[in-house]
């Protein structure tokens, strides 16, 4: 075990709540329905291939799409079609989604047999076939990663198990309950990416789990684990490689620009199952808490299954639920309704109740200056609230609005309650439009 | 199950800090100097903190009610103004004058410019320069300390004079521990060390700009202070006079001072050289208000010019 080189800038220290963290994953039933939508990945969404009536298997893709960045979907139960309509995002996005309603036989698909490839094409193939998309939140396809665009050349591989947001701690059962997945799932992608050195950061406030991985590694592995600094967010992509390798990824570049590739835990550990079963991602490890929450717990979910119904297995809530929230409380998504679905980059869901959901009013900002020194990214976010306040989109790009990345810190730290972090997000929207407008106006 | 969710805008979790927990923290630090000041200057001091604040919040009272704005005394700024002024005063002012500067301080200076957050300059010093405009002798009548109203110079009004006399100048320890004739808030450094103390505990202030402007001072009074180069008698200039009190309770004021580190280092530094400036080579014998008014007046430009690099930026050319 080795600490981190470097330390990354700004970044807070909110409380852990990990009290789900030495709670054993329990597998939950199959619900009575699943609504698995088209679109779980950041890229195009894919075209469902089944219709209402159809007959589905474990497994079998009921989704893809011919745009490079997608990844195909699957059905997580064996059933039968009973809907495929467009459901509604609580991004504001509209997808299509198709609904199945479970047999009980959970007969797998004849298409789950482990992948068979004879170069790395292939086997970047089988990959994409899998559905994987990157399982830290924010559901990148994984195979557009494993394929750097020519000319870059990838040596350092980082493994990703900070887990620093508050309260998550699907990732953390994952390295204590599949450690050799991990290490496996780190030696297949070293192989794949032909990257001689990788490094399986974990905050320093799991010393369980850096332990478990630690003791599976052997000499010659070129593998180290990297205990980092417990501080948000030390699991964001940049932040993680500057403090593991000492690289800053540059602005609107990409981690592959500075030789490095980094992957969730959760991510290899599936790439090591799939690479043996053929089985495609269908099911997630979620973490069930927040006050409204009867029973925090770690679950074993179907990809499709609605937040409704995870919560009742988990013994419903012990008061009445506030906000629903898809992810961590820093990044994560508020549900607008219980009848959505857990999803393939779903890691928790939190339910917060009244007092945790209830926001403080907004007051003037007394330019404290501490959303300056929070910024991991060196912003201000200050200037860039008080130019959207104003309408002045434009001036934001001064304030280098497009290089945030939405951690929340700046909005954690105001004294005033400020909306940054939406602030943020409305001025980048914003000069999306004018750019739009801008090229629109050329052609 | 129907249930009313909440959405809304990541993060969903908050510090729990606020504007009013802060503002409590700078009052409770600036309690040990007020003690102090009772205790050197007796009543006079009670009467002169007492006073403006009751000035203070009964005119940011007043302004919200006619403006029809919501009420913002409890935000508890306008009392931090207040006892900041009172500070600012030699015992001997009147309580008419310094409750005339209270008002001066939250409207003209603070409400006319937008109010909390928007004033361009600290409201209690533009008030005290408010004042020493309108009744400059009863602000410069200094005493010493104690029940008596015995007139008495202040240490850095004793060096303008050609001072330095032996017998005239006050023993550090009771420069240290305020027992001379000044404001009625800034003799006691130690009283000052202790609250700034805890502002920096409660991360209330960094340390950055004061460091910049007290290490400048010293410095500049070491270099020039003296007969020959290098000679100053630096350690009078940094705890005579209002420097303590300036660097740590008023450069620091939030809406007028810069929101970076570096920002705050040039703020620092430039309040220090100005304060040198007007001690050695000014008309007046003290130059710490004057000096941070000045600053403020730069602050937009120090932060508009000193927009950091993002992290990643300019690292590697863009292809």
């Amino acid at each position: 075990m080795i600490k981190a080189i470097k330390s990354f800038r700004g970044g807070i220290k909110p409380g852990h709540h990990k009290v789900t963290a030495e709670l054993e994953t329990v597998k939950m039933p199959l619900p009575s329905k699943v609504v698995i939508p088209m679109l779980q990945h950041i890229g195009a969404p894919c075209m469902p291939l089944v219709k209402k009536g159809d007959r589905v298997l474990v497994g079998q893709k009921i989704g893809d799409s011919e745009q490079m960045i997608a990844a195909p979907v699957h059905s997580s139960v064996s059933g039968t079609v009973t809907d495929v309509r467009p459901v509604l995002y609580s991004t504001g996005v509209e997808v299509m989604a198709v609904e199945i309603k479970p047999d009980g036989l959970q007969e797998v698909h004849e298409s789950v047999a482990p992948p068979v490839y004879t170069d790395k094409e292939g086997l970047l193939r089988s990959i994409r076939e899998s559905g994987l998309v990157g399982l830290g939140g924010a559901g990148f396809p994984t195979c557009v990663k494993l394929s750097p665009p020519p000319g870059k050349v990838l040596d350092v591989l980082v493994i990703n198990g900070a887990e620093c947001e508050p309260y998550i701690t699907s990732d953390y059962r994952e390295m204590m309950e599949n450690p050799e997945g991990i290490v496996e799932g780190t030696k297949r992608v070293m192989e794949i990416t032909g990257v001689a050195k990788a490094f399986i950061a974990i905050e320093e406030n799991k010393p369980l789990a850096i332990e478990s991985i630690s003791s599976l590694i052997k000499d010659g592995d070129n593998i180290e684990v990297v205990s980092l600094a417990t501080r948000y967010p030390q699991g964001g992509e940049k932040q993680l490689i500057y403090t593991v390798t000492g690289r800053r990824v540059p602005v609107g570049k990409l981690p592959a620009d500075v030789g490095v590739l980094a992957q969730n835990v959760a991510t290899v550990a599936f790439i090591a199952n799939y690479l043996k079963t053929g089985m495609p991602l269908i099911k997630k490890k979620v973490t069930i808490d927040g006050g409204a929450a009867a029973n925090p717990m770690n679950v074993e979910v179907l990809i499709g299954t609605p937040l409704k119904e995870v919560f009742e297995f988990c013994g419903g809530f012990c008061e009445e639920p506030r906000k629903i929230i898809m992810g961590g409380p820093m990044m994560g998504v508020a549900q607008y309704s219980l009848d959505n679905s857990v999803l393939k980059q779903t890691n928790a869901l939190l339910a917060f109740n009244e007092n945790q959901a209830v926001e403080t009013k907004e007051s003037v900002c007394i330019r404290c200056g501490k959303c300056v020194a929070a910024c991991p990214m060196s912003l201000m976010p200050l200037y860039i609230n008080a130019n959207v306040m104003r309408g002045n989109f434009e001036e934001t790009m001064k304030y280098h609005v497009n290089d945030c990345m939405e951690c929340g810190c700046c909005s954690y730290v105001c004294p005033a309650s400020r909306h940054l972090v939406q602030s943020m997000r409305q001025a980048k929207a914003e000069l999306r439009k004018l750019a739009a407008r801008k090229q629109g106006g050329k052609n | 199950m129907e249930i009313n969710l909440l959405a809304g805008s990541s993060p969903h979790l908050k510090s729990g800090e606020s504007t009013q927990k802060i503002m409590r923290d700078v009052i409770i630090a600036l309690l040990p100097a007020a003690i102090s000041s009772v205790y050197f200057f007796k009543v006079k001091a009670a009467m002169l903190i007492i006073v403006t604040v009751i000035a203070c919040v009964t005119a940011e009272y007043a302004w919200c009610r006619i403006t029809k704005k919501e009420n913002t005394i409890s935000d508890m700024s306008a009392a931090v103004t207040g006892i900041l002024l009172a500070f600012n005063l030699s015992p001997s002012v009147p309580i008419w004058v310094a409750a005339i500067g209270g008002v001066f301080a939250i409207i003209i200076v603070k409400q006319l410019f937008g109010g909390l957050g928007h004033n361009f300059v600290n409201p209690a010093l533009a008030a005290r320069a408010f004042m020493m405009a309108s009744w400059p002798v009863q602000m410069t009548a200094w005493q010493k300390p104690g029940w008596d109203a015995v007139s008495s110079a202040t240490p850095l009004g004793i060096i303008k004079n050609g001072g330095g006399i032996s017998g005239q100048m006050p023993e550090f320890w009771d420069m240290f521990l305020g027992n001379i004739g000044g404001t009625i808030g800034e003799t006691s450094a130690l009283a000052i060390l202790a609250g700034a103390a805890y502002l920096v505990i409660r991360k209330v202030i960094t340390l950055e700009l004061p460091i910049a402007f007290i290490g400048t001072v010293g410095f500049m009074t070491w270099m020039l202070g003296g007969e020959a180069m290098f000679t100053g008698d630096f350690v009078y200039h940094i705890f005579a006079g209002g420097l303590m009190l300036g660097a740590f309770f008023m450069a620091t004021d939030y809406t007028t001072s810069p929101v970076t580190f570096k920002g705050r280092i040039i703020m620092g530094i430039g309040c220090g050289l100005l304060t040198s400036v007007i001690r050695l080579y000014g008309g007046y014998p003290e130059g710490v208000s004057y000096s941070i008014l000045l600053m403020n007046l730069v602050v937009p430009m120090i932060d508009r010019f000193l927009i950091p690099r993002s992290f990643g930026g300019g690292a590697v050319k863009n292809a």
